[in-house]
């Protein structure tokens, strides 16, 4: 294997992030553009919303019901079982409703993005675009951008609201909660902060899905191998972005919006 | 050939507007590999030109430059009067609509049919169904495939793909094609087909052309053959006949050109390499 300076692995680091916010920037600018592909919009969106619905569903609903049973140990010691709505309400809605979905969509969808833009750059199908003029930011991109965005945001709201219910049926069940006291108290526990935050967050991670999964697409090179690598790196990129960006967003949202 | 006048980026220049094509002292690397070195050629209006050399020699790279896929690195490109690396990405949408582009693999949309394929450039202009329908039936009518509108690219053998791709780059009848190996991989047959039909653009749309080629008897049939629009079909230019075939060879050769000239000058160049090449 070739050994590469270091100097040329930051270079090529540099300029990928350059890549990746230019074309970023334009596929957000497109959105003010003409030709604007509205029936391409509404095929991506059936593809990431309905496409992942089942996944998002039993994923939610398992982590909403695991948390139940996982916390009712510590929260029995403390005598505040009760408080067990309380606790999968917040934990569902800030942090793992948005951080799962986004996972779990980024896991299909950016993939993907990835390989069927890859497949259509190696095969020329990209180039021939342009050379029909148009232009493949606003035919490929924005579409499965805003696709991606908003479709984060309602499985988002759909794997709180079945999270919610996973942890309902195990309090019920398991732990001989009851129903009206789950209910209500992981109602009243939800503030204006805290539901600000489990909406925000999934449109930023659908931007970086759709983004991140265009972008290594656009980028592959040297055939079905690339298109392989670039997949890879579109699903891995992302996982990890939404992680991270996570940690930082909530920082932030904390400071500003004085959450605990 | 040296333009002086200072180019505003998408508005014709006037000294090249006459001419389809005009490359003027242009030079391109990748990653420190020279591809094209100092290349200047003019493209005359209704000429098919054919770009010849060995793998690698930058004709394709040539293709892509024309419509601004590829930018160079030193030198100006004009097409259609227009200069071309002066633009940007936005405007060049505009003028590759005037040009019809068959890439090497045909570079056909694999999820559309090939209906949509062929009519993907009215659709995106908004042209009504009906008009769009007989358009796409009409080019696919050209190339002799109608029978395969409903077909996906991958049900279509190497030679239709070909030919669908033909159709795509004509249906909007541009003033510029540009061809990218049409018969490589192609047995005698299917090219003879593809080469009748790249002739019958030239001689009855009087379409101008770049072709990029490794087959000779492809470029020498293009030279030596018209098309009888009564007998809709190519026919020999009988010896001492004026009937034109407007077509000239360009060769290169380590990223410079070393032929740029007609059928008769090629066959009778002393250049070793040259004859070499066509024997």
């Amino acid at each position: 294997m070739e050994l590469r300076s270091p100097t040329d692995i930051v270079q090529e680091y540099l300029l990928a992030i350059q890549e990746y916010t230019t074309l970023s920037m334009q596929a957000v600018a497109n959105l003010v553009r003409r030709p604007r592909y509205l029936n391409e919009t509404l095929m991506q969106a059936d593809s990431i919303g309905v496409g992942s619905l089942p996944v998002v569903i039993m994923t939610g609903f398992s982590i909403g019901a695991v948390l139940a049973l996982q916390s009712s140990n510590t929260l029995q010691r403390f005598g505040s079982l009760s408080l067990t709505g309380q606790l999968v309400s917040l934990t569902m809605v800030r942090e793992l409703g948005p951080v799962l979905s986004g996972l779990m969509v980024s896991g299909r969808n950016s993939s993907g993005m990835a390989s069927e833009l890859g497949s259509m750059k190696v095969t020329e199908q990209i180039d021939a675009m342009r050379a029909l003029g148009t232009d493949p930011t606003k035919k490929l991109v924005t579409p499965r951008l805003i696709a991606a965005t908003f479709m984060l945001l309602i499985l988002t709201i759909i794997a709180d609201l079945v999270g919610l219910g996973g942890g309902w049926l195990v309090a019920r069940l398991a732990l001989g909660l009851d129903s009206n006291q789950y209910w209500s108290t992981a109602w009243q526990s939800l503030q204006f902060p805290d539901v600000f935050m489990g909406l925000t967050k999934p449109l930023l991670f659908g931007f970086i899905i759709g983004s991140i999964g265009c972008y290594y697409g656009l980028s592959a090179k040297g055939g079905t191998q690339g298109v392989g690598r670039a997949t890879t790196q579109a699903v891995v990129a992302a996982s990890v972005l939404i992680v991270v960006i996570d940690f930082f967003y909530t920082k932030l949202l904390m400071v500003f919006m004085h959450v605990h | 050939m040296s333009l002086l006048t200072t180019p505003t980026p998408g508005a014709a220049v006037p000294e090249t507007v006459h001419k389809t094509i005009v490359f003027d002292h242009v030079s391109i690397a990748f990653d420190e590999k020279v591809v094209l070195d100092d290349v200047s050629f003019e493209l005359t209006r209704g000429e098919t030109k054919m770009l010849l050399g060995v793998l690698g020699s930058g004709k394709s790279t040539i293709l892509k430059m024309v419509i601004g896929l590829v930018q160079p690195d030193r030198g100006d490109i004009y097409l259609l009067g227009h200069h071309v690396n002066a633009m940007k990405e936005e405007e060049l949408f505009d003028l590759r609509r005037q040009v019809g582009m068959v890439f090497q693999e045909s570079a056909l949309f694999d999820s559309l049919t090939v209906r949509e394929n062929v009519a993907y450039r009215l659709i995106e202009e908004s042209v009504e169904p009906t008009e769009v329908e007989q358009r796409v039936r009409e080019a696919l009518r050209f190339v002799e495939l109608e029978h395969t509108i409903d077909q996906f690219p991958s049900e279509l053998s190497g030679g239709m793909r070909r030919r669908v791709a033909i159709a795509r780059a004509i249906i909007s009848h541009p003033e510029v094609l540009l061809y990218d190996s049409p018969t490589a991989g192609l047995d005698p047959v299917t090219s003879t087909t593809i080469i009748e039909l790249l002739v019958k653009q030239r001689d009855v749309y009087h379409t101008s052309a770049l072709m990029v080629t490794h087959r000779l008897p492809d470029c020498f049939t293009m030279a030596s053959h018209y098309f009888d629009e009564k007998e809709n079909r190519m026919e020999p230019i009988p010896p001492g006949s004026h009937i034109l075939a407007p077509s000239s060879f360009l060769m290169l050769r380590d990223g410079k050109i070393i032929f740029d000239g007609s059928v008769h000058d090629l066959v009778n160049s002393s250049d070793e390499y040259i004859r070499e090449y066509i024997a």
